[in-house]
């Protein structure tokens, strides 16, 4: 009896340890399954028919980043990763409302992927090598140039690294923040203490509390972090990038139309900007411009459109209905935002920037 | 009135609101002294809070934001549905408190409290609908009181039948675009308090049965069935619901054929359901042991069988015993289901998380935060109020 109460309860203890490491391990195990079987269900052209069929886009957002995704008052959802669904949405359908926002955490966001409840992943997602591999995903194009940015009073007149030499610096201990800072710093030939903190609240509000000069930390992170200051108004993000965080939208593996369809929106909203192409002229420009380019862009030339299996006014409908690159950006980030982040990196390539859409030919 | 019957104490100790503070606050140098700091920290804490509530803080964010915190994304034109599913239940409540509790002013307050609510600056629309429910209410708890015997009956099924009611209404069962009366409302649409107070009210009434039956069958002299039991309950209880809830968001969509998804709040519903029938079923099981050996051996001697014993003698006396400890498990089961939060629904914690990444009220944690709290308290103590009111009236520990 005694022996198989220990049995018993050694298998429980068993099944316990199981379901702790199986949950711990969500993110690798899926990995497995989905290179294994890739197959029909996720095959080339399926994905845009499952979509066109169901009459509306499945978009993974954020619903708690400010000024990526977020639920206005009304109810809506708005916010810079948003607008992209609505920009794919108005690309398929030709209406960008024909999209049903799926909230997903920073955890659940892959398997949500690969488990065909969202149709593409739209929430802040940092592109690496190994979410591109094993989490059987393809990120389609950087939207967002994310870096480690740093923030300071607004009125201790920073522009640049360089007003903060001999100043205090607090970071986060223990994270690539830190050592980034670091080899940024040593690089420029500034030298800063830096106050260093377990965690991400003590480190703001040693900040908050005027226990240093500046904060670092990535930019979209800053930006949230500056709203639960005092005075979010005092406190301004320096325009400068210390780390690399491409953020994009993602789809499964797969389905490689699916894929460039989402690319493409992307680009279709980057070459809006290029040409100057925006929601208030768009009409004008398709009835009159004669720039090749454009006529191809928006469809009055050539079959762009059909070469992706959409209709040849999809990249006019992205521009009308959501805008251009420039027009969702300042939209949700620019400068009369709240929260506003500097272009910097997510600029044109023309301006210096990293945005460069290849061409729509 | 009761002082009537007591003996009244001397003339000197009798009540006096001075001298009860002399006696209780200023009794010796000590209590002075503990006294004077109370009443200091007192007023330091309630000072800084009501300068904060009434100078300070925003209270727009919670006025322009009431409508996702209630019924999150719900739409608006579809809300209707909603009210009448909130008047049904005030009216099977005003009836209740007609027929069982008629003296109990309390209660009757109770129900003119949606029409207090109104007074406060709505629009139009969901103030008339707040009048409405009073109204309702009051009509229910007149006919309660005026005819019990007839009603008595028809109210109990009336609650039967009301949690499929109000998911009908709520998620409707018409197709979205052909226009029908009772369009369908998905569930990723569902979200603030409306979410909350169904995972709850779900989680609540599926959990008692299961758990009930696992109580019983971890006592049964099956020994598969006893084993399964108590493997179930030791499992479940030995992970926590975050793990339970993760398992179903995040595992289980990939033990799933490509293309068949379960929906989420569904899933959260389940999750929920049956972590809290495994404590349940603990709970329950205290109240089955402590019932005294003779009344099974009397329900024998009168020759009832062994299922007619367990509902018509034990449990009836068990579950009685046992309503202060499921109603502190229901109240856990109303507060955990903020953790549904974590794995991407908008329940009033997670639309309360949503509001504030809003940029129009960045920063004003603090005010939609207290309003969250001041939901959650006010909900939890109306349910642990309810209890002891259900306990007076069954004599539970008397």
């Amino acid at each position: 009896m005694r022996k198989s109460l220990l049995l018993v309860s050694m298998l429980i203890v068993a099944s316990i340890i199981m379901t702790a490491c199986g949950s711990s391990a969500a993110t690798d195990a899926p990995a497995a399954d989905a290179t294994e079987a890739p197959a029909s269900p996720a095959g080339f052209g399926v994905t845009l028919e499952t979509v066109k069929a169901r009459g509306n886009l499945i978009c993974g957002v954020n619903a708690q980043v400010p000024g990526f995704g977020y639920v206005d008052e009304s109810g809506n959802y708005s916010g810079f990763d948003v607008d992209y669904c609505r920009a794919l949405a108005a690309a398929i359908f030709g209406d960008p409302s024909k999209v049903e926002f799926r909230p997903v955490t920073a955890s659940e966001r892959f398997t949500a992927l690969q488990s065909g409840e969202i149709d593409i992943l739209s929430r802040n997602t940092t592109w690496t090598l190994s979410r591109d591999t094993e989490l059987a995903g393809n990120f389609t194009a950087t939207t967002f140039y994310d870096g480690q940015g740093m923030m300071v009073p607004a009125d201790s007149g920073a522009t640049t690294l360089k007003d903060l030499d001999g100043g205090t610096i607090c970071v986060q201990t223990g994270t690539t923040t830190e050592l980034n800072l670091a080899d940024v710093m040593a690089a420029e030939g500034i030298s800063y203490t830096p106050a260093v903190f377990e965690d991400a609240d003590s480190t703001f509000a040693a900040y908050s509390e005027g226990r240093c000069d500046a904060v670092t930390t990535d930019k979209s992170g800053l930006v949230a972090r500056r709203t639960v200051l005092a005075d979010p108004s005092a406190h301004v993000i320096l325009d400068v990038t210390m780390s690399k965080e491409p953020l994009g939208p993602m789809v499964r593996h797969g389905d490689d139309q699916w894929f460039d369809i989402a690319q493409w929106t992307v680009f279709a909203m980057f070459a809006g900007e290029e040409y100057g192409v925006d929601s208030t002229n768009v009409d004008d420009m398709k009835a009159s411009s004669q720039s090749p380019e454009i006529r191809r862009l928006l469809g009055v030339e050539g079959d762009m459109g059909l070469k992706l299996g959409l209709d040849n006014a999809w990249a006019y409908n992205i521009i009308k209905t959501v805008g251009n690159y420039e027009e969702v950006y300042n939209r949700n980030l620019g400068p009369d935002t709240p929260t506003f982040i500097p272009r910097g990196y997510n600029s044109l390539y023309t301006d210096g920037g990293l945005l460069y859409a290849p061409p729509v030919r | 009135m009761t002082e009537m019957n007591s003996v009244l104490p001397p003339l000197s100790e009798r009540s006096n609101v001075l001298r009860w503070i002399r006696k209780n606050l200023f009794g010796s140098v000590l209590d002075s002294i503990l006294t004077i700091i109370g009443v200091l920290i007192a007023y330091w804490v309630i000072k800084g809070f009501l300068t904060w509530a009434l100078t300070t803080a925003r209270w727009e964010v919670i006025s322009a934001n009431l409508r996702l915190i209630l019924i999150g994304q719900y739409p608006l034109e579809q809300a209707a549905r909603l009210w009448i599913g909130v008047a049904f239940l005030i009216f099977l409540g005003g009836n209740s408190i007609g027929i069982w509790a008629r003296e109990s002013r309390f209660s009757v307050a109770l129900l003119l409290s949606p029409a207090i609510l109104a007074l406060l600056p709505f629009s139009s629309g969901p103030r008339t609908w707040l009048i409405v429910l009073s109204v309702t209410g009051l009509v229910g708890w007149w006919l309660g009181r005026s005819r019990p015997e007839v009603l008595r009956r028809s109210v109990i099924i009336g609650w039967v039948i009301s949690l499929p009611i109000i998911i009908l209404l709520t998620h409707g069962f018409t197709p979205v675009d052909s226009g029908g009366v009772l369009a369908i409302v998905k569930t990723n649409l569902w979200g603030g308090l409306l979410l909350t107070f169904l995972l709850t009210v779900v989680g609540i009434l599926f959990s008692f049965p299961i758990g009930v039956l696992l109580a019983l069958g971890r006592r049964s002299e099956l020994p598969i069935i006893r084993l399964a039991s108590v493997m179930y309950i030791e499992l479940v209880r030995g992970v926590p619901l975050i793990t339970i809830l993760f398992m179903a968001q995040l595992m289980l969509p990939l033990f799933l054929p490509q293309g068949v998804t379960i929906d989420r709040v569904l899933r959260a519903m389940v999750g929920i359901v049956l972590f809290s029938a495994a404590y349940l079923a603990e709970n329950v099981r205290g109240g089955l042991q402590a019932i005294p050996k003779g009344q099974f051996e009397a329900a024998h001697a009168l020759g009832l069988g062994k299922a007619q014993t367990m509902i018509y003698i034990v449990l009836p006396q068990a579950l009685r015993l046992v309503i202060p400890i499921l109603v502190g498990q229901f109240i856990a089961v109303f507060k955990d289901t903020a953790l549904v939060a974590i794995v991407g629904l908008l329940d009033l914690l997670g639309i309360a998380k949503t509001v504030l990444a809003q940029p129009k009220f960045l920063g004003l944690q603090r005010e939609v935060y207290v309003f969250i709290s001041l939901i959650y308290w006010v909900l939890s103590y109306g349910m642990s109020y309810l209890s002891q009111r259900l306990e007076e009236r069954l004599g539970v520990g008397k």
